[in-house]
């Protein structure tokens, strides 16, 4: 007697919600595409229960100033371009991207603050370099990052960028910059589901809508805390999935910030014989991060190394193909 | 439906023999209940107890055992679909594939390095789990030399491949006795399989092509031949199709207790894969999302070592804030006029900060502080890593007479503590060190 498996479903009630970064010539931008994330109504890629009508994006990191203290592996796989954050914006759309993350350092490579005025020619700059969405990160100080988003927001009004990181102690002035200018917020809170839960309800008791908020659960990367994220990331699926609307933001993930920050994608001498060649351990180590924050639930993978969008589009269609 | 621990207290001895090496029989009750024991494990158990228990006291997803000695692997036993809901119990085994078709002198050369492979992480050392061994010659003799040759560098457990019953028959007796994993039966060759894997006492794996309905078809018929050691092959090589079937099959076990499809699945990124970087992903994916066993076909430490370190992490015990004794660790031999560094007791914090010193080669104290288990920021968010706590160390430990001065340096993301610390400390010199730890031996060379 054959044997028939009843495939067990979850019946989930909730869905994400849906997010589009970046606004067209027609609806008040700039941007020669946008990009929607979210609206899934079942777990990462389990299309035989829910729908998941977008796919997880990529997004390339960029720096407003050359980043002299990035890893060997990093800059020398870019080359030239990363001192000039329009060229370098313009190879990333090159090389597959879907989303630019243009990150303001707020410090020149002498080590000098970076003016509000200075920054907002930068993102105008980077928005002529290149058709995609933004996503616009200051220097992750709450003061400067204030100073430098509020001036990126008036410089680019009506173009859906995303800016960042909008947290606890700042989020009024950042909100209240993506009110005025016709943009969305990056809502970052530490690795808590309640917190960034709280977070989504404050930014929305402001009146931003929903859809323009996207959620950053803050990311560790893999040997360094890549175990709390994926929980609260899974954690945070679950709960939007069964109904709980404070959750249900999709989430970007800064992969590459995090992982080429470790040891493993820094250090070519002095490490032990059994972590192997460094370049290609660095790599593999952002490939890794990625692809497990994109099980838990990632929608926007903010990568560093050129050569990682290859593996992780394919991966991304393959795992969407149905 | 499931018994409580209370419920199955009753049925059993209630005689505290100790001999199913738990303390009492409610201790047994409640592992029991939990599902990561079984009811053999207690040898006086009654026939009546057993049969009402075996449906509820069974794991759902059933142990396999690999190998034997230092270097049994154990897989399956899992209780949870996520790991925040308990944990996982059982990492998956990193098995490299061999093909029989290689040269002799690269097969030996390939084991003798994978088998030797050991690297460190917060105190763990993290290897390989096994050797897949594929009969891709389809000549028996090949393939029971390439088995030897592989034996002969190394004592790990062995997945043997083979669709070959009297090929896997030949390669058992060449494998020295330590407790293989047959591979795979499918429905043209079970019964051969079943009969190799019975009378050798070994696992074997099942392989459908045609989905679930066929494998648990499979598995109900090796039962009833009496082949009850089983771990699955769900036959897709499809990133995407393969994950939806482990998360099937991991739903069926847990939330069904569907028993034809409660055991450990294999996987093979290799085979889903076109590039080496595709495998590397699909083994992530694999380590993730529910595999017991994960056969690759390439080595190499710089991909090794992160495949590993995601293992490590995915299954370590959410419940357990990881944590190291608070006090005062030495580094290189420190005297008198060493600095003093501080941190946090959070192990990866810990290990970060020691692996630094370590290698530096410059003598050091460092003060760990006990700050509940959690990373410098973290605690500091939290209130538990503040200049109260770190003067409470040096006071505690003493520290002071171990040093002909008294400067103590604070972890750089915790800077704004100087001025409290300061106060709490009077007469210390409250130095800031660097943010990261990568950045310490160069602070500790021009440390004054």
């Amino acid at each position: 007697m054959p044997v028939a498996v009843e495939i067990p479903k979850e019946k989930w009630t909730g869905s994400i919600r849906k997010v589009t970064l970046g606004a067209t010539a027609a609806e008040g931008g700039t941007r020669t595409k946008t990009v929607t994330v979210g609206g899934e109504t079942t777990l990462p890629f389990l299309h035989f229960e829910g729908e998941i009508p977008h796919a997880p994006v990529i997004a390339f990191e960029v720096q407003d100033i050359h980043p002299a203290d990035w890893s060997p592996v990093l800059l020398k796989a870019w080359g030239e371009v990363t001192k000039d954050p329009a060229a370098w914006a313009k190879k990333a759309e090159e090389l597959g991207a879907d989303v630019i993350l243009l990150r303001l350092r707020g410090v020149d490579g002498n080590g000098n603050p970076t003016s509000a005025k200075q920054s907002a020619a930068t993102v105008k700059a980077v928005l002529g370099a290149t058709g995609l969405p933004l996503v616009v990160r200051g220097p992750g100080q709450a003061e400067r990052d204030n100073e430098l988003l509020v001036a990126a927001a008036e410089a680019a009004p009506g173009e859906r960028l995303a800016l960042g990181l909008c947290e606890d102690k700042n989020y009024r002035t950042i909100v209240a910059g993506a009110l005025a200018h016709g943009h969305l917020v990056v809502a970052s809170s530490p690795i808590d589901v309640n917190l960034a839960k709280q977070l989504n309800i404050l930014i929305s008791d402001m009146r931003l809508p929903l859809d323009r908020v996207l959620m950053d659960p803050t990311t560790g990367a893999l040997g360094y805390g890549l175990e709390y994220t994926y929980s609260v990331m899974e954690r945070l699926r679950l709960a939007a999935l069964t109904g709980d609307g404070m959750t249900q933001q999709p989430m970007i993930c800064f992969v590459g910030e995090e992982s080429w920050r470790q040891k493993e994608s820094r250090a070519a001498e002095g490490v032990p014989v059994q972590w192997g060649d460094i370049e290609k351990r660095a790599v593999t180590w952002e490939a890794v991060t990625a692809t497990a924050l994109l099980e838990s639930g990632a929608d926007i993978i903010v990568l560093r190394h050129p050569n990682n969008i290859g593996i992780i589009r394919d991966t991304i269609n393959k795992l969407m193909a149905h | 439906m499931a018994l409580s621990g209370l419920e199955i207290y009753k049925l059993l001895p209630k005689t505290n023999c100790k001999e199913c090496g738990f303390p009492t029989c409610l201790a047994f009750a409640m592992k029991l209940a939990q599902k990561q024991v079984e009811l053999d494990a207690c040898p006086y158990v009654s026939q009546e107890a057993k049969e009402a228990l075996s449906a509820a006291s069974a794991p759902p997803i059933r142990l396999i055992k690999l190998g034997s000695g230092a270097r049994e692997v154990q897989v399956g036993n899992e209780t949870v679909m996520f790991r925040h809901e308990k944990t996982f119990f059982n990492k998956p085994a990193l098995a490299l594939r061999i093909k029989d078709t290689e040269a002799a002198d690269a097969i030996a050369a390939k084991a003798a390095v994978v088998n030797a492979y050991s690297v460190e992480r917060v105190g763990m050392n993290m290897t390989f789990g096994a050797f897949a061994i594929e009969n891709a010659s389809g000549d028996a003799t090949s393939f029971a030399n390439a088995v030897a040759a592989v034996r002969s560098k190394s004592d790990l457990p062995f997945v043997l491949m083979s669709d070959n019953a009297d090929a896997l028959k030949a390669a058992l007796a060449k494998e020295g006795g330590h407790k293989p994993l047959l591979c795979a039966a499918t429905a043209g060759n079970w019964e051969a399989m079943a009969a190799v894997a019975k009378a050798g006492g070994v696992s074997l794996v099942v392989r459908s092509s045609d989905g679930l309905d066929e494998l648990a078809d499979l598995t109900t018929k090796l039962g009833n031949a009496g082949v009850t050691d089983l771990v699955l092959d769900p036959g897709s090589r499809d990133l995407g199709t393969s994950l939806a079937q482990v998360t099937q099959l991991r739903r069926l076990a847990l939330k069904k207790n569907f028993r034809p499809l409660g055991y450990p699945i294999i996987t093979f990124p290799g085979e889903v894969a076109e590039s080496e970087e595709g495998e590397i992903v699909a083994a992530a994916q694999y380590i993730a999302k529910y595999a017991g066993i994960v056969v690759v076909d390439h080595f190499d430490p710089a991909v090794a070592y992160p495949l590993l370190t995601l293992r490590l992490n995915i299954y370590t015990d959410p419940q357990k804030p990881i944590s190291v004794d608070p006090g005062i660790y030495e580094f290189n031999h420190p005297t008198t006029n060493s600095p003093l560094l501080t941190t946090t007791n959070f192990s990866l914090t810990y290990f970060s900060v020691a692996g630094e010193l370590d290698s530096s080669g410059l003598p050091a104290w460092l003060m760990v502080c006990d700050a509940e288990g959690m990373s410098v920021l973290t605690s500091w968010a939290a209130g538990k890593f503040d200049a109260e706590t770190i003067a409470k160390s040096v006071k505690s430990t003493g520290i002071a007479d171990k040093l002909s001065h008294k400067k103590i340096t604070i972890p750089g993301l915790v800077a704004v503590l100087s001025g409290e610390l300061e106060e709490e400390l009077p007469g210390w010199e409250i130095q800031v060190g660097p943010r990261e730890a990568v950045d310490i031996p160069a602070y500790l060379k021009v440390w004054k």
